[in-house]
Order: C-alpha cells, then structure tokens, then sequence
C-alpha cells in the first residue's frame, strides 16, 4: 500500500517502449489504430480490475475466459431475441455475477482451494457451452453494434467506460473500508478475522465481483462485431492475470493497486503493434510477453528478499 | 554450580563478542554489544523488549552478518559466519517455537538435523532411530522416537529440539524464553536438563524475562540496553532490584496498580457454555464493568480457548452468553466485535496485526463503520488517531505509515491493543498481555488495563504469571480441565491459586 513503488517498472517499461516507438517508429502514434487497439482492451481493463482485487485476496480465477464465453453467448442470443441493451447488459453482468458467485461459494463458504476450484469451473462451463451450442455461432442484430452509436462515438464510449470503472474501482480499493478489507484478508486472513472481519464475505464478494466484471466485458466486446464466437474468451484468463502480475500485485496477496495492473496491461498489448512498428516479425510478441512477465515476478521475488525485516 | 563458573574464568571462551554493531537502515539494532561465554556456564541476557536481543541471537547462529566488531568462537577468529558454519562449529538455537518439521517423525527430524552424508544416502532408518533413542534419553524426554511430532505437545517439542542440538554436538546453545509455555513441572524439567548440559561443558545463553528464573539457573547475567551491553555481573553478586535499573535505567515499582471503587453492574454473563472443539465444559461466569477478571490455570486448562469462545472463534455449542442482561448470538468475531466485545489474542505475532500494513491501519482495521460513518475512509483523521495512540502507548515506530511487521514484538502487541481502545468495547479479553513484553513495558501495560477498567470497561485477562494474576485481578477464575474450578478474591494467595488449578480439592472455594 505504501508509496508508489510497485508501480514504477512497469510504468518506466512502458515509458521506455513509447520513447524507443516515438524516435523510431513514429508511424505507431496515429489515432484509429490506437483507438481500435484501446477499444478491443477495453474489456480486458475491466477484467483486470477485477482480477486485481482477486489475487490482492490472495486468490486467484482462471475461470473468467470461459465465463465471458458464457456470458457472450447468453447475452448475444438475447441480443438475438431483440431485448433491448441495456436490459441485455444487465443480464449479462447478472450471470456473470452468478457464475463467481459460485466460485465464491466454493472457495470462501467450503474453504476449496481456488486454483482447483476455478479450474473445474473453467473446464466445466466450456464444455458445458461447446455441448449446447456445438460451436455455432451468434448472429447479432445491426442495432447491437456499438450501442447504436456509430463505430467512433462507441469506441470512445467504450474506452472511457473501462477507464471511469478503473477509476472508481482504485480509489474504492484505497477509500473504502470494504477495499481495505480485501487487503487485510489477503495479507492475513486470520488476523483479520480476529479483528471483526468477515473473510469468507469477502472472498465470495471479491469473486461475485469479478464475475459481474467478466459480464460487463462481455458485454462491452459483443458490441464490436456482428457475432458472437463461442470460442471466445479461450485464453483471456492468462492475459488478464499477466496484466495484474506484470502491474505489480504481489501473488502472495495483501500488495498492489489498480493502477500498475493498467500500466501492465497497457504495455503488454502495446507490444504487438509496436513490433509491426519496428519491423519485428510477430511472432516475438509472446517470447517478448512471456520475458516482462518473467521479469515481473523475478522483481517481486528480489523485492520480497529487500523487505525482510529483522 | 558455582564451582563450574568460576574454574572456566582461565579458559579459553567458547565464544567471544567484542563490539559488536548492527544497523538496519536507519535502526541501530545493535551499538556495541560485547558478550562471551564460557564452557561450562549458564549465561543469561536480558534486556527490553528492542534491546537488541532477537539481533545479536541473529548475529551469534549466522543469521545476520555484523556491520563492526569482531567474532571469536573457541579462541579462533570468525570473519564472515553463516548459517550453515556456526552449526559446524557446534552452535544451536532452541526458539520459543520449536521449529521441527510437524509431519516427520522425532527420529526422522533428529536424523535430519545431524545431516545426511550426502543426499543420495541411503537413510539408516535403524541407526537413526537408536541415535534418537540415546539421544532423547539424555534430555529426559519420555517420547518414542517414532513418534509424529505434530502430535507431541509444545514442551515435548522443545525437549526434541534440545535433543537435536544435543545431537548434533552443539557447544553453544541459545534458549529463547524457552519456559514461556510451559507448566511449572515442566520448567523444573527443562531445568534438569540446562544444568546437565552445563555439566557436559556446554555454554547455554539463557534468554528469559522471568527474573527468578535467572537466579535459579543461570551463573552470569549480561543486561542489554538500546542495543549496547549495559553490564555483565556475577547471579550471585546482584540481586533483582539492580537488574531491574539496569534495565530500564531506572528504578520500577513493582506495585501492582489498585482497584478503585466496588464493581458496577454485571456486563458478561455466560451461563453453562459448552463447546466440545475448545475442551470447554459447562463454563458460568460474570464479569462486571470496571472489575478486572483474572483467568488462572496451567497450560491447556481451557482459558484461550474460553476467551475464543466468547469472541466467536470457536463458538459455543451450548449454553448463553448475556450482555448487560441480553441473551446475544457470537458465531464470528465479527459478532463479538459488533457487540463491544475484544479479544486480544496471545499469539499476537501472528495474528494479533497484519504484518503488511501500516501501524494507523491496523489501529482502525476493526472499527471502520464506528469511526468513518460516511463509509470512505479519511486519512487525515486516521493519522491524526494512529498518532495519538503511538504517543500515549509509547509505541516505538518511525511513524504511522510503517507497517506493522517493522515493529518489535512488544510494539506490536500495543498496535494490537490501540486497535481495541479505539473500538471502545463494553468487554476486553486480554490473553497474556505481557507475555514476551519487558518489565518497564509491563508495568505501563498494567497501568493502561487498570485504567481501562477504571473508565468502566469489563477486562477478563488470561495470565500465566501468578504474581500478576493476583496482582491485578479484582477476582481470579481458576480454570483445570476446560471448566471453571474456582472463583477465587483478589489478592488471594499464590498457594490457593495454584491449588486449586493443579486440582487440590481443599483449596476449591475455601477462601474468601
């Protein structure tokens, strides 16, 4: 919680990548393919919001790709049915927030551990949509389309969506006592028991939470294409967590903000178009994400050998 | 033994500390501490609470490396001692937590204490256990060597673990408050053993808050003071009163601080609580506001596990707890909290604070709704709050952003006890509150909970140490066996008191 050290090496790496861009590949600052790029990250922010408070509690979701399939396809088929938007969005957080809550029932209420839990949940709810939907696909409706904004006017809706939520959610995480608590649980779930907190309530809360998330994103990605892919969301569990681990959460729990999970994922999905930029062939856009995520956690491990105390 | 002490004066020292200095950051932990031990000796140190003792115990077994001074270990020069080097030079830390692996067994943990030839060793399963076997014996330990150690009691552990510096040989050995969980047999035991290893030669540094423990044992005293060594005298040259100043640098009253006025009115009642995971049976009992009760018993009769009953960690199975006179339902600490009920618990350094936050975080963690009823949180006021709490307790910190794990154990046992004060609860349950806390700590610490009574709050304090049970309490509850034995008056006599907990069918109830 102290001071803003944490947050300084992803956001000096990410300095670092826009200067190296801006004195040799200046071409990479124009403003559509910025904006498409923000607004296809848009919901992924939103997700690492989520996430980060997660893993602050020392827990962690791998379930979250295969509920924003769910979520995508539930709220694509009512799209579909022409329910009107914003009651579509509302279901989708909805079901979102079921399905964590679940996660949440589990992990807090019958004390599983959360890796194996998410994991069954995660398997469960892709197979169990590939079974109903046998991979077809969503047709959306032409009025579903960026909320029937206009492709700019969406995008930029979009994107300032993720970042108000990213916003509020950082400084509930610093003002609310229920932030504080996430904190307190994560560090030391027992002595924050002992001191007339409730950590089950937390825990099950943080993961709803992080369900109703995966259904906002859910829904803020269906917008921007005229289909729902069941397959969507294979994957997004590991970008959303590299994002957090990247923007300085410590995985043991109780360390971190909001605001270095953003820079991290900032700088992550930056790189791809960057290397297009620097006339880098693609394909070393995962070795060069998998060398910062690497990077990121040897940091936090030299970091937890500094803070020992006597 | 007073022989043994003296003889070794002409020896070469076992170890050697000559101006030793460590600072941490900006913390001098140690000035300039200048310390030897002789073969054959009982060396005790003593020292508040931040006087440097938990640093130089670092510095001794190779933990933490000297930023000055010089090492001597049997009359060589060490330089630069790692763990690893001062176990090979025979030397051995017995802490207050015994640190064995829970699932081995004792004779696998003895055995891996004294170090495998190398790891594609075949493990000598028989030689192991007969090396456990002989060892153990000479400690006195009445446990099978194949016994798991997660099932052994504290004091059990703690003669393993004595077995295993035996074992490996060890020259020197430090004992970390090693009575500060054990019943008084078992501490005549331990003793047993001390003087025995004494006998062989052995110098034992002797880390102890009791002083009647160091006259009992020990044959030379260093005090540490602020991280220098103050002086080393003769046990039988000094007598408590000198230790006490030297201590402290002044001279403490060891009165007990009185009881003002009768009792108000009843706030606690707990009619025939039962809770079959605590070992509690049958439990009634009142407290009254401004009254501190004192809960007396030995190790495992019951009284954590009556006070985690109270405040909701294990609740009660059976039975009614009653706030001023209404029956309420405690099945989380939440519940007590939310009903004016605190619990401060023993083990604090683990969960007593949150070790990585800050101090004025720790201090507000359980009153949030009381002292932000707009629901955010200021931090100009918490600040504000965490300051006056550091400066009225007189915490040691660098200030209310440092977190908690950067304190000393008795600094943190006041974060601990400041987050309570600000909740203003109705009832109090304070569980060896000065356990571990040094004698000028001590008695501000006794002041503050008589003072807290005075104000009207309802205090239950859990003590093992009998003068401050009787001392302090303005009635003793004697506890054996999970239930309440006897209620006894203040002041009443250390003898009844222990009568009656060892189970003395004369001493129940008899005085008044």
């Amino acid at each position: 919680m102290k001071g803003h050290l944490r947050e300084l090496s992803p956001a000096f790496a990410l300095a670092a990548l826009l200067l190296l861009l801006a004195a040799f590949a200046p071409g990479f600052y124009q403003l559509h393919p910025l904006l498409s790029l923000f607004t296809r990250e848009a919901p992924t922010l939103v997700m690492v919001c989520g996430m980060s408070l997660i893993i602050i509690c020392r827990q962690i979701d791998i379930s979250v790709g295969s509920q924003f399939a769910i979520c995508s396809v539930c709220a694509g088929l009512l799209a579909a049915m022409h329910w009107p938007l914003a009651l579509v969005l509302v279901a989708s957080v909805v079901l979102g927030a079921v399905m964590g809550s679940i996660n949440g029932l589990l992990v807090a209420v019958l004390q599983l551990p959360c890796i194996v839990v998410t994991l069954a949940t995660m398997v469960t709810w892709r197979q169990g949509l590939n079974w109903l939907r046998q991979g077809e696909f969503v047709n959306l409706p032409d009025n579903a389309q960026w909320f029937g904004l206009g492709q700019v006017a969406g995008q930029c809706a979009l994107i300032s969506a993720a970042l108000i939520l990213l916003a509020l959610m950082a400084f509930a995480a610093r003002h609310l006592a229920a932030g504080r608590y996430i904190y307190a649980v994560g560090s030391d779930a027992e002595a924050a028991r002992l001191a007339g907190i409730r950590p089950k309530r937390v825990t099950f809360a943080t993961f709803a939470l992080m369900g109703a998330l995966t259904g906002l994103a859910a829904m803020m990605n269906l917008v921007q294409s005229p289909q729902v892919d069941p397959k969507s969301g294979t994957g997004l569990e590991l970008k959303v967590i590299a994002a957090v681990v990247v923007g300085g959460v410590a995985i043991s729990g109780g360390r971190g903000t909001l605001w270095g999970p953003f820079l991290g994922l900032l700088l992550l999905v930056a790189i791809g178009p960057a290397l297009t930029q620097l006339h880098v062939e693609a394909y070393w856009e995962k070795a060069l994400q998998g060398a910062i995520i690497l990077l990121a956690v040897v940091a936090e491990g030299l970091r937890n050998r500094k803070e020992k105390v006597y | 033994m007073e022989t043994s002490a003296k003889n070794s004066d002409r020896l070469t020292p076992l170890l050697r500390l000559n101006s030793i200095a460590k600072a941490f950051g900006a913390v001098n932990a140690l000035k300039g501490v200048s310390f030897d031990l002789q073969p054959g000796e009982v060396h005790a140190l003593l020292g508040e609470n931040g006087a440097g003792k938990s640093t130089l115990i670092k510095i001794i077994t190779g933990a933490h490396q000297p930023d000055s001074g010089a090492i001597e270990i049997a009359g060589e020069s060490v330089s630069r001692l790692t763990p690893a080097m001062a176990r090979k030079l025979g030397i051995a830390c017995i802490y207050q937590q015994p640190a064995l692996f829970l699932d081995l067994t004792v004779a696998e943990n003895i055995a891996l204490r004294l170090g495998a030839k190398n790891a594609l060793h075949r493990v000598q399963w028989k030689e192991n256990r007969e090396n456990a076997e002989k060892f153990l014996r000479r400690v006195g330990a009445s446990v099978a060597p194949d016994a798991e150690v997660r099932r052994l009691s504290m004091p059990e552990q703690q003669l393993v673990e004595i077995a295993c510096a035996i074992g490996a040989g060890a020259r020197i050995v430090i004992m970390d408050e090693p009575t500060a969980s054990l019943t008084q047999k078992e501490q005549l035991l331990l003793y047993k053993v001390v003087r025995d290893l004494r006998g062989h030669g052995v110098g034992v540094i002797y880390i102890s808050h009791r002083l009647e423990e160091i006259f009992a044992l020990a044959d030379r005293v260093t005090v540490l003071r602020d991280g220098e060594s103050v002086a080393t005298n003769n046990v039988d040259d000094i007598d408590e009163t000198a230790l006490i100043r030297m201590m402290v640098g002044r001279e403490i009253s060891q009165v007990y601080p009185l009881s003002q006025g009768a009792p108000g009115k009843t706030v606690l009642t707990l009619r025939g609580i039962n809770c079959e995971a605590g070992g509690i049976r049958d439990i009634s009992l009142e407290v009254c506001a401004g009254e501190i009760l004192g809960l007396a018993g030995l190790v495992g009769a019951g009284r954590t596990e009556l006070a985690r009953v109270i405040f909701g960690v294990t609740p009660a199975d059976a039975g009614e707890i009653l706030l001023n006179g209404t029956t309420i339902f405690i099945d989380t600490p939440a519940d007590a909290v939310a009903h004016g009920i605190a619990y401060l618990p023993e083990d604090r350094r683990r969960h007593g604070v949150i070790l990585e936050m800050p101090i004025a975080a720790n201090m507000t963690m359980a009153v949030h709704q009381k002292i932000f009823p707009q629901s955010w949180l200021r931090f100009a006021a918490e600040r504000e709050l965490a300051d006056d709490y550091i400066r009225d307790l007189g915490i040691k910190a660098p200030g209310h952003d440092a977190t908690a794990s950067s304190l000393s154990g008795g600094n943190q046992q006041k974060v601990a006890l400041a987050r309570w004060l600000v909740a203003k609860p109705k009832v109090l349950i304070l569980d060896e509150p000065t356990q571990g806390v040094d004698v000028g700590a001590k008695v501000e610490i006794h002041k503050l909970i008589r003072s807290l009574a005075a104000k009207g709050l309802a205090v239950i304090m859990i003590s093992s140490d009998l003068p401050e049970i009787i001392g302090m309490s303005d009635r003793i509850a004697v506890m054996r066996g999970g239930t309440i034995v006897a209620q006894l008056p203040g002041g009443s006599d250390a003898h009844s008191v222990m009568a009656a907990a060892l189970g003395q069918r004369e001493a129940e109830g008899t005085h008044s």
